[in-house]
């Protein structure tokens, strides 16, 4: 049998790559910047714990903790399915890189910017809020560009844990047709146009955070 | 804050600062009336704009005792480096103003913005008001076509006269300008020597001025004081201490930066 009659199935299986993929980031930005902030902020505990979160998650395999999440936590009475398990374990996975960006732009931020907002009498919050993160934000966008077609690149591994995406279907077509080199290449091209795509949102965002600050390195970017 | 009219508005008393082992300010006594403007001269290191930094509490002194219109920096009970909680400290800081020598406006705003955001957040002050007096003061600096600039389109001397404005917008009753025209190219000192020049006579406004200008040091000043090794070598008159300074450190110093 011909393998394009299965084109349908793998289309599906690249809507939920998609679906996983954007939820991934979107929750691990959240968590980037929630754990990246506190790393900078959050003082003596809360900077420990956060800590912990970026090394837990940066330092073991993502393999592992897709499996961890999918069989333990039911364990603990925590019982989620399979797509909502695969987003929340690249979330966090993504929210760990993530948290290491937002707290590298942040220290990035000079010294006399902080001189001054403190000379103008503002508080740690607004300083944070108004001086260092919108300033931090541009320094962060090519870092998340990067981790952006990671997590897309990473999804693939929730097929594991019985998730019909793409690199899904594509075995499960390969299986019944047998047809490895098509099915294969068909796949890799899926997720170059996926990632092309993620990039241009990400290039998108990225102009309007820089035309909103106006800074002299976006003239030659 | 109450003053006595014979209050001195700054009183340095037996200061001590260190960086580690280096010795900044040793032992160090001075005293500012209100108004009066006082320029600080000195080579490099010797301590000036150290007196600037902790006054601003960008610093903190471990030695003695500094006060702010009779208003101590140190509080009694008070902990970390500044000794003293940060509320007391972001009430001293609401009496001063200062002005840098790398201008540090805030580059993701406009002109505007980075004259109205703290008079809006620290002060509470409504933004229309907030942005007519801002807008006032950029007339003053002689800026106000430039409210929609950002800092990145500003030479120098505009952007360093922006954050003359941003420092008065806080309506400081002390401001401090640590070399406010040492990172500017030689054509665009005289803008912002200017604008400060109009300062100098604000009647209230007390100035200390951390500056390698002498000409203008000796314009502008009530009084001068020399700088040597985190101590007042000499003070006086700006004609006293230009025209006949009488420590030959001082002759030393001014010959080499006018010679």
């Amino acid at each position: 049998m011909n393998w394009t009659a299965y084109l349908p199935m793998l289309w599906q299986g690249a809507v939920v790559t998609m679906t996983i993929t954007l939820s991934a980031i979107l929750f691990g930005v959240i968590l980037a910047f929630v754990f990246g902030i506190l790393r900078v902020e959050g003082g003596p505990i809360l900077s420990k714990v956060a800590l912990c979160y970026t090394e837990v998650f940066r330092g073991t395999s993502l393999f592992v903790q897709l499996f961890w999440f999918y069989y333990a936590l039911p364990l603990v009475g925590l019982s989620f399915d399979p797509i909502t398990t695969g987003i929340l374990v690249l979330a966090a996975h993504a929210g760990g890189y993530g948290a290491e960006i937002v707290r590298g732009a942040l220290s990035s931020v000079s010294v006399q910017q902080m001189e001054a907002a403190r000379a103008l009498n503002f508080n740690r919050l607004q300083t944070l809020f108004r001086i260092s993160l919108p300033q931090a934000v541009v320094e962060m966008m090519p870092a998340f560009g990067n981790l952006t077609i990671e997590t897309l690149k990473l999804s693939s591994l929730v097929s594991l844990i019985s998730i019909a995406d793409l690199t899904f279907s594509a075995q499960s077509i390969r299986n019944i047709t047998l047809d490895s080199t098509s099915i294969y290449s068909v796949t890799l091209v899926c997720y170059f146009a996926m990632s092309l795509m993620l990039m241009v949102v990400v290039r998108v965002i990225e102009r309007m955070v820089r035309r909103g600050n106006a800074f002299p390195r976006a003239a030659h970017s | 804050m109450t003053d006595k009219p014979s209050q001195p508005i700054i009183e340095f008393s037996n200061v001590t600062k260190r960086f580690g082992t280096l010795t900044v300010l040793d032992d160090f006594n001075f005293k500012v009336a209100k108004g009066e403007k006082v320029t600080l001269i000195g080579p490099s290191g010797s301590g000036k704009s150290t007196v600037l930094r902790i006054l601003m509490t960008l610093e903190p002194f471990q030695e003695g005792r500094l006060a702010l219109a009779g208003m101590s920096y140190h509080e009694p009970n008070g902990k970390g480096p500044f000794k003293a909680s940060e509320k007391h400290l972001h009430q001293i800081r609401s009496h001063i103003g200062m002005v840098f020598q790398s201008f540090n406006l805030f580059p993701h705003m406009t002109v505007l913005r980075n004259v109205v955001e703290a008079p809006v957040r620290v002060l509470g002050l409504p933004r229309g008001e907030a942005e007519c007096r801002a807008v006032d003061l950029l007339a003053m600096v002689g800026l106000a076509d430039k409210k929609d600039h950002y800092p990145s389109q500003l030479s120098g001397g505009q952007q360093q006269r922006v954050a003359i404005a941003r420092a008065l917008a806080m309506r400081p009753r002390v401001l401090l300008f640590d070399e406010p025209t040492s990172a500017l190219d030689p054509q665009l000192v005289g803008e912002v020597l200017s604008v400060i020049r109009g300062l100098a006579h604000e009647h209230d406004l007390t100035m200390l001025l951390v500056t390698h200008e002498m000409r203008f040091a000796r314009e502008v000043s009530d009084r001068v004081c020399f700088f040597d090794k985190g101590r007042i070598c000499e003070q006086g008159e700006p004609n006293a201490i230009f025209g006949a300074p009488k420590e030959e450190r001082t002759r030393e110093f001014l010959q080499s930066v006018l010679s």
